[in-house]
């Protein structure tokens, strides 16, 4: 703790110091990777042939609420909430789905461009409502979901449309060997491509800084407003990505969107990111996706009742996260 | 001696702003010279606070004109007066608390080597720029809010009250480097309570009263009676008090105290407090803004726990962990701020009844007929003009006031904590306040009034204690409690303040000594957590 004093800490930074530091701030992504390799022992246990299929099958699942996870992640650090995401997941799944019938590869790869564009332009909508009616976040999306749920039944009523091969082709099978999915591999390179380089930009500090303390941030400077317009806008392409990894999955568009929204929420929560905003990152919701997609097929595994597996899953969330908050407060107290 | 405007650093000239029908600002003008260090002064409730929020971009005026460097500010954003080089450093520090420091440095383009170099003026040569700002002691990251400022070399420097909270031994290194900025590039605006300090580094001090610039005075060893002058303005006649003053020390020797105080203390703002107040007296509580009245009266509420000390009701030792203890003990509350009290789109007798009807254990049917009883005789004895009583907030401010201590007149008041009850409320209705609280306590309670109006002291209390930097400073009796004796004790200044150049750093120190005991790596929140403070945790 001699960081905390301030005034007494080693000028010269050395490496171990620095992989200790990263280690102390990401403790709770550290503890969840942990948690992620327990429960594959666990799985490995009761079921002992638990092995590339199932984790192909459950790459499937999780990548797309790994996409609106990350979404997510980027609205609640900037001090917002959004939820619009399963909303905007479905309207970029069934355009997407709907426009690549009978159209040929290249086409497809267009259509894709102008889906990531489309979500781009639906969460600009969101985040400049927000900003310029000053009515509040919840609300806003709250609203903006039943507009975008509309639109895309509007496209497409009943499921149908048919996705491009290179596109559904990105969703099965592996890569280098049968332990990697391909889509374990895009989602982190997708993330690691976009996020890494934002948060290292002066948009990505602004969005840390809004979501922190409002009054500090504008003080210093940072337009507050278009920050956060940019944090929708970020938030609506990630969920065209992620409905296009739907659309990829599935080959067809769903009008309905899923509970993604509202799975993106717990999967923020138990990612360590503070809803207050201003603390967290990316890869912590990402890994409590993939928690939360294994203690789905272990209750599987275990033959337990579907419905009492969904009464278990919200029990272990709150449990992991309450464990979270007592252990930050005795950490503070010592 | 004559400038022209674009000579001058910053040129606002009648610059007003109104909330709603609350006048703010009527007619401020502020010139600053290249090279000054340049103090800003008024009462409470001057406009200084509005001032400085259009001066640097956060709030539109409705009217009047600034300029800085001759460049009018027509956007009035931060970003806009930042780059016109008006950089500003407040009591509480910008600085974005999840980030790091070099981050936060990031945000406001500000250069690490020179950002090092004045953090080395300043004494912190150790910090390392990789510490979340929200692990760093608050009073070092008043500092480091400093040095970002000062190393982006502005034009204009604002310091809003920034020495207010800090340690003894920074505020003096701050005031050095401030100091040695005179004669140089940029000016400084530099705002403080402390009067040493503006006769210890400023070269001109501007004064704000009600709203209105009321004079410019060029600050010598002597200029001191003139500031206080100018902040006070022509005292108006007084309004007779309601009854005649009764001699303090009339009570006998052997009284219980109804509340009493003592070493009360609460995070670094509230030092060390101890007073009594007895059965049948108001006692008033003086203080400039922030110097711990807000945590002393929000601890006797119940609302925040303290830190250290004692709190005795009627002799028996008491710890209110929630507002519900302290209402249960006889210990009520009347707030500045009607809308921290009211239920505002609820009726006057709901809100009259509220605190008899919400206690706990009381689940059962209300006594309708009852309660209208007592809210009739409620209403009737605070002459409330409820016409508009189906929503309290279509009431007058002054009536909601009044609809507060409604609630608990109807049972005999105890002990009454009232925190600036007039403030915004007109004359008519807070000279029918003034009359009551004297009823009140003629009629046995015992009231604790703070006040940012001076001139109430006289009118209403029996005497008056001074609050200072989180202690207590003075005791003034009511028939000595003039305007004048009043503001000096609030500015902490002996009468007979004269002060000799050698003796300012010492009388400082001495003076900001109140915060200074405390180590600086404590006094952050969240930070120094290897020194536990056994005193901090309440048993």
């Amino acid at each position: 703790m001699t960081a905390a004093a301030g005034q007494v800490t080693g000028a010269t930074p050395d490496t171990a110091g620095a992989v200790q530091r990263l280690l102390r701030r990401n403790t709770w992504t550290v503890g969840l990777v942990v948690l992620v390799a327990a429960l594959f022992v666990f799985t490995k246990l009761i079921q002992p042939n638990y092995g590339p299929t199932g984790i192909q099958g459950l790459a499937i699942s999780a990548a797309a609420l790994a996409l609106a996870a990350v979404a997510q992640s980027i609205v609640v650090i900037s001090g917002g909430i959004d939820l619009s995401i399963g909303a905007m997941m479905a309207f970029t799944n069934v355009v997407a789905a709907q426009a690549m019938r009978g159209q040929s590869e290249e086409t497809g790869v267009i259509i894709a461009i102008g889906v990531l564009l489309l979500g781009l332009c639906i969460g600009t909508i969101n985040g400049a409502l927000i900003v310029f009616t000053r009515v509040a976040d919840i609300i806003v999306t709250l609203a903006m979901s039943f507009v975008w749920a509309g639109c895309a039944l509007l496209v497409l009523n009943v499921p149908g449309g048919q996705a491009s091969k290179w596109l559904t082709d990105l969703a099965h099978g592996s890569v280098v060997t049968e332990w990697l999915p391909k889509p374990a591999l895009e989602v982190l390179l997708i993330v690691a491509l976009t996020w890494i380089p934002l948060r290292r930009s002066r948009l990505g500090l602004s969005l840390y800084a809004i979501g922190s303390d409002k009054l500090a941030a504008f003080r210093s400077g940072v337009a507050v407003g278009r920050t956060k317009i940019a944090s929708y806008a970020l938030a609506g392409l990630f969920s065209a990505i992620a409905g296009l990894a739907i659309t990829a999955n599935t080959g067809i568009g769903t009008p309905l969107p899923g509970g993604y929204t509202l799975t993106s929420v717990a999967a923020v929560v138990l990612g360590g990111v503070a809803l207050a905003g201003g603390r967290g990152g990316v890869f912590g919701p990402i890994v409590a996706v993939i928690i939360l997609a294994l203690i789905r097929t272990d209750l599987t595994f275990l033959n337990i009742n579907s419905n009492l597996a969904t009464v278990t899953q919200g029990v272990i969330l709150i449990g992991v996260v309450m464990f979270g908050s007592l252990a930050a407060m005795r950490r503070s107290r010592t | 001696m004559t400038l022209t405007a674009t000579d001058l650093v910053l040129d606002a000239t009648d610059v007003s702003k109104a909330y709603g029908a609350v006048v703010a600002l009527r007619s401020a003008s502020l010139a600053v010279r290249p090279g000054e260090v340049h103090a800003l002064m008024g009462a409470n409730g001057a406009g200084k606070s509005t001032f400085v929020k259009i001066l640097t971009g956060a709030v539109r005026p409705d009217a009047g004109r600034i300029a800085v460097r001759g460049r009018e500010l027509a956007a009035h954003s931060p970003g806009e007066a930042r780059g016109l080089g008006l950089v500003s450093v407040y009591q509480e520090p910008s600085v974005v608390p999840d980030l790091d420091i070099r981050s936060n440095l990031r945000l406001t383009d500000t250069p690490v080597e020179r950002f090092r170099h004045w953090l080395d003026e300043l004494g912190h040569p150790q910090l390392d720029l990789s510490t979340i700002a929200r692990d760093v002691p608050l009073a070092s990251l008043r500092i480091v809010d400093l040095a970002r400022a000062l190393a982006i070399e502005p034009k204009l420097l604002l310091l809003d009250e920034m020495t207010a909270a800090l340690p003894a031994d920074l505020t003096e290194r701050v005031l050095d480097v401030i100091g040695r900025q005179r004669g140089g590039d940029g000016s400084v605006i530099f705002i403080s309570h402390r009067m040493i300090e503006i006769a210890a580094i400023c070269d001109r001090a501007t004064v704000l009263r009600e709203g209105v610039t009321v004079g410019v005075v060029d600050v010598t060893e002597r200029s001191e009676e003139r500031i206080v002058q100018l902040m006070l303005g022509d005292i108006e006649a007084l309004p007779e008090r309601a009854d005649g003053h009764r001699a303090a020390g009339a009570r006998a020797a052997d009284t219980r105290p109804r509340l009493a105080v003592k070493g009360l203390g609460a995070g670094t703002v509230l030092e060390d407090v101890s007073f009594d107040v007895y059965a049948g007296e108001v006692l008033g509580v003086v203080a400039l803004e922030g110097q711990g009245q807000d945590e002393l009266f929000d601890i006797l509420a119940g609302s925040i726990r303290r830190s250290r000390g004692e709190v005795a009701v009627d002799g028996a030792a008491v710890s209110f962990r929630h507002p519900a203890d302290a209402i249960r003990a006889g210990v009520v509350y009347i707030a500045a701020d009607r809308a921290e009290a009211l239920l505002m789109q609820r009726s006057v007798r709901e809100n009259v009844s509220l605190p008899g009807i919400a206690g706990v254990g009381r689940w059962g049917p209300i006594n309708l007929g009852r309660e209208r009883r007592q809210v009739s005789r409620a209403v009737e004895m605070l002459q409330i003009d409820a016409r508009a009583g189906a929503e309290v907030r279509r009431l007058s401010g002054g009536n909601q006031q009044k609809v507060t201590i409604a609630r608990w007149v109807t049972d005999g008041v105890h002990t009454m904590l009232c925190f600036d009850p007039t403030r915004g409320i007109d004359i008519r209705t807070k000279t029918q306040i003034y009359v009551l609280l004297r009823d009140l306590a003629e009629a046995g309670a015992a009231i604790l009034l703070y006040t940012s109006e001076l001139k109430e002291i006289q009118l209403v209390c029996d005497r008056a204690i001074v609050i200072f930097g989180g202690r207590v400073v003075a005791e003034i009796d009511a028939n000595d409690a003039d305007e004048p004796t009043l503001l000096r004790a609030a500015y902490n200044l002996r009468a007979d303040a004269e002060l000799p150049e050698q003796a300012v750093a010492e009388a400082i120190a001495s003076e900001t000594a109140s915060v200074g005991d405390e180590p600086v790596a404590s006094g952050g929140p969240s930070g120094g957590g290897d020194a536990p403070d056994p005193t901090r945790v309440e048993p």
